[in-house]
C-alpha cells in the first residue's frame, strides 16, 4: 500500500476532505484532552506557585512512605512506583486493545480491555489506600499557638513543616494544655509496657513524651494538603469515570456492536482517554512525589 | 480481516502494522526511564539526610526529573496515544497550542517566587512609611 505516497501528495486544503484526516469524534476527543491538559497545568502550576512562594514545604519523602501491612517501616518511593507501574501497564493493555481492534479481533479487545479495567481499579484501590493513610495519620507537630498537638494530613492541618529542635520541644510540652499531652501520650507505644493515659497528671504525661524520645514537627503550611488532595482527587475521579467508560466500551465490545459497525474506534477514543489518564498522572507523580 | 474507513472525513487510513513490537518496546522505555527517576529520587531522599545538600546539585537532579517525565510524555503521546501516526495538520493543531505552557510556567514561578521575596523582606517588620519630600513652594507664585 502505497499510503505515504498518497499523504504527499494529498493537498489537505484544498477543500473535499478533511484536513486532519480524523473522523469528527477523534478530533474531538483530542480538543477536549488539550483542554484538560490545560485545566491539569493551571492546577500543577498554582501548586507551584504556592511552594515557590513559601520558605519550606512538606518533603514528600516525609509524607509518603508508608506502604501497607508494612507498618511504620520508612519506604519513601515504595507505594507511588507501585501505583505508576499499575497506571503504566493498564495503558499497555489498553493500547493492545486499540491493536487488536484494528485487526478485528473481538476476542483480543475483551481480553485487554478487561486488564485495562483490573489496572484502573487497582490504582483507584490504591489511591484510597493512601488518601486513608494520610486522613487518618498522627504526627505529632507544634501549632502556631506554640503547643504541641496530634494532627492527620487533611486539606486544613499539615504536620510535615520544619522538625523541632529538641530544647524548642520542651519548652512547647510545658504550653501544651492536659488534653492535647493525653492525645499525644495515646499515640506513643512502648512495647511491652501498659500506660493509662488518663490517670497521669500533667508533669508525669511530659516527662513520658519527653522520654519516648520523639521527633516533632513545626506544623507545615495548610495548602499541602488542599493541593494533594485536590489534584490527585481530579485525577482519581478522571480514573473512575475512565474505568466506567471502559466497562461501557467492554460490554458493548461483548455486544458486538463494533463488529456489526465494521470498526474499532469507539476503543481507539476511549484509549485516547484511558491514556490521558496515565499522561497527567506522570506529571502529579513528578510534581507530588519526587520533586 | 481489516477495519473499514470508519467515517467519510478519513482520506487514507493510517497504516498500523500486524505487530506489537512498537508498543512492548516503548513499554520497556517507559519503565526504563521510570526507574531512573525513583533512583534519582532516591538519591535526592539520601542528599537529604545529612548536612545540608548542595542547593545547586539538587536543583540538578530535580531538573534531570523533569526532562525524564517530559521524554516520558512524549513517548506516551506519539506511541500509546498514536499522535505520531497522525497527520502534521492534527499534529500540529494539538501541539502547537500546549507551547503556551512554556509562558505559563515561566510566569507563575516567578511569581510565587517574587511574594517569596517579598514576605521574607517584610515579614514582621512594620511595612516602610515611603518618605516623599513635600514639594517646594516657590516664594511669590501665583495662585
Amino acid at each position: 500500500m502505497s499510503t505515504v505516497a498518497v499523504q504527499q501528495g494529498t493537498k489537505w486544503w484544498s477543500g473535499g476532505r478533511s484536513p486532519f484526516n480524523a473522523s469528527y469524534g477523534k478530533v474531538m476527543m483530542w480538543y477536549f484532552l488539550m483542554s484538560d491538559a490545560f485545566t491539569f497545568g493551571a492546577f500543577l502550576i498554582s501548586y507551584g506557585t504556592i511552594r515557590f512562594s513559601v520558605n519550606d514545604w512538606a518533603d514528600p519523602n516525609m509524607v509518603f512512605n508508608a506502604f501497607p501491612f508494612a507498618g511504620h517501616a520508612n519506604l519513601p518511593l515504595a507505594f507511588v512506583s507501585l501505583m505508576t507501574f499499575i497506571l503504566i501497564a493498564s495503558s499497555v493493555t489498553m493500547v493492545l486493545a486499540v491493536h487488536e481492534g484494528h485487526n478485528m479481533n473481538r476476542k483480543g479487545v475483551e481480553k485487554y480491555m478487561l486488564w485495562t479495567i483490573v489496572g484502573g481499579i487497582a490504582f483507584l484501590s490504591c489511591q484510597a489506600w493512601e488518601w486513608t493513610h494520610l486522613l487518618t495519620g498522627e504526627h505529632i507537630a507544634m501549632l502556631g499557638d506554640g503547643t504541641l498537638s496530634v494532627l492527620p494530613t487533611t486539606v486544613k492541618s499539615n504536620p510535615f513543616g520544619t522538625p523541632l529542635e529538641h530544647e524548642a520541644m520542651i519548652a512547647a510540652l510545658q504550653n501544651t494544655p492536659k488534653e492535647q499531652l493525653a492525645s499525644i501520650a495515646a499515640t506513643i507505644h512502648v512495647a511491652g509496657e501498659t500506660h493509662n493515659v488518663a490517670a497521669m497528671s500533667n508533669a508525669e504525661l511530659i516527662k513520658f513524651i519527653e522520654a519516648s524520645g520523639i521527633h516533632v514537627n513545626n506544623a507545615g503550611p495548610i495548602a499541602f494538603g488542599g493541593y494533594f488532595f485536590g489534584i490527585t482527587g481530579f485525577h482519581g475521579f478522571h480514573v473512575l469515570s475512565g474505568v466506567v467508560i471502559n466497562i461501557i466500551m467492554y460490554i458493548k465490545t461483548k455486544l458486538q456492536h463494533f463488529d456489526q459497525r465494521g470498526h474499532y474506534e469507539m476503543i481507539e477514543k476511549a484509549g485516547l482517554y484511558w491514556h490521558f489518564v496515565d499522561l497527567v498522572w506522570v506529571f502529579v507523580f513528578l510534581c507530588f512525589y519526587l520533586i | 480481516m481489516s477495519a473499514q474507513v470508519s467515517s467519510p472525513e478519513i482520506t487514507f487510513q493510517p497504516e498500523h502494522n500486524g505487530s506489537t513490537k512498537k508498543i512492548w518496546r516503548t513499554f520497556w522505555v517507559l519503565s526504563f526511564l521510570t526507574i531512573i527517576e525513583l533512583a534519582i529520587g532516591l538519591i535526592i531522599y539520601n542528599m537529604h539526610k545529612g548536612a545540608a545538600p548542595n542547593h545547586t546539585l539538587v536543583l540538578g537532579f530535580k531538573g534531570m526529573v523533569c526532562i525524564l517525565t517530559l521524554a516520558k510524555a512524549y513517548y506516551i503521546v506519539s506511541v500509546f496515544m498514536h499522535l505520531g501516526d497522525e497527520v502534521r495538520n492534527l499534529i500540529m493543531t494539538i501541539v502547537v497550542p500546549l507551547c503556551l505552557f512554556i509562558w505559563f510556567i515561566a510566569a507563575f514561578l516567578w511569581d510565587g517566587n517574587s511574594w517569596k521575596t517579598l514576605r521574607n523582606r517584610y515579614n514582621g517588620a512594620p511595612a516602610p512609611i515611603e518618605k516623599v519630600a513635600p514639594a517646594a513652594v516657590e516664594k511669590g507664585a501665583k495662585k
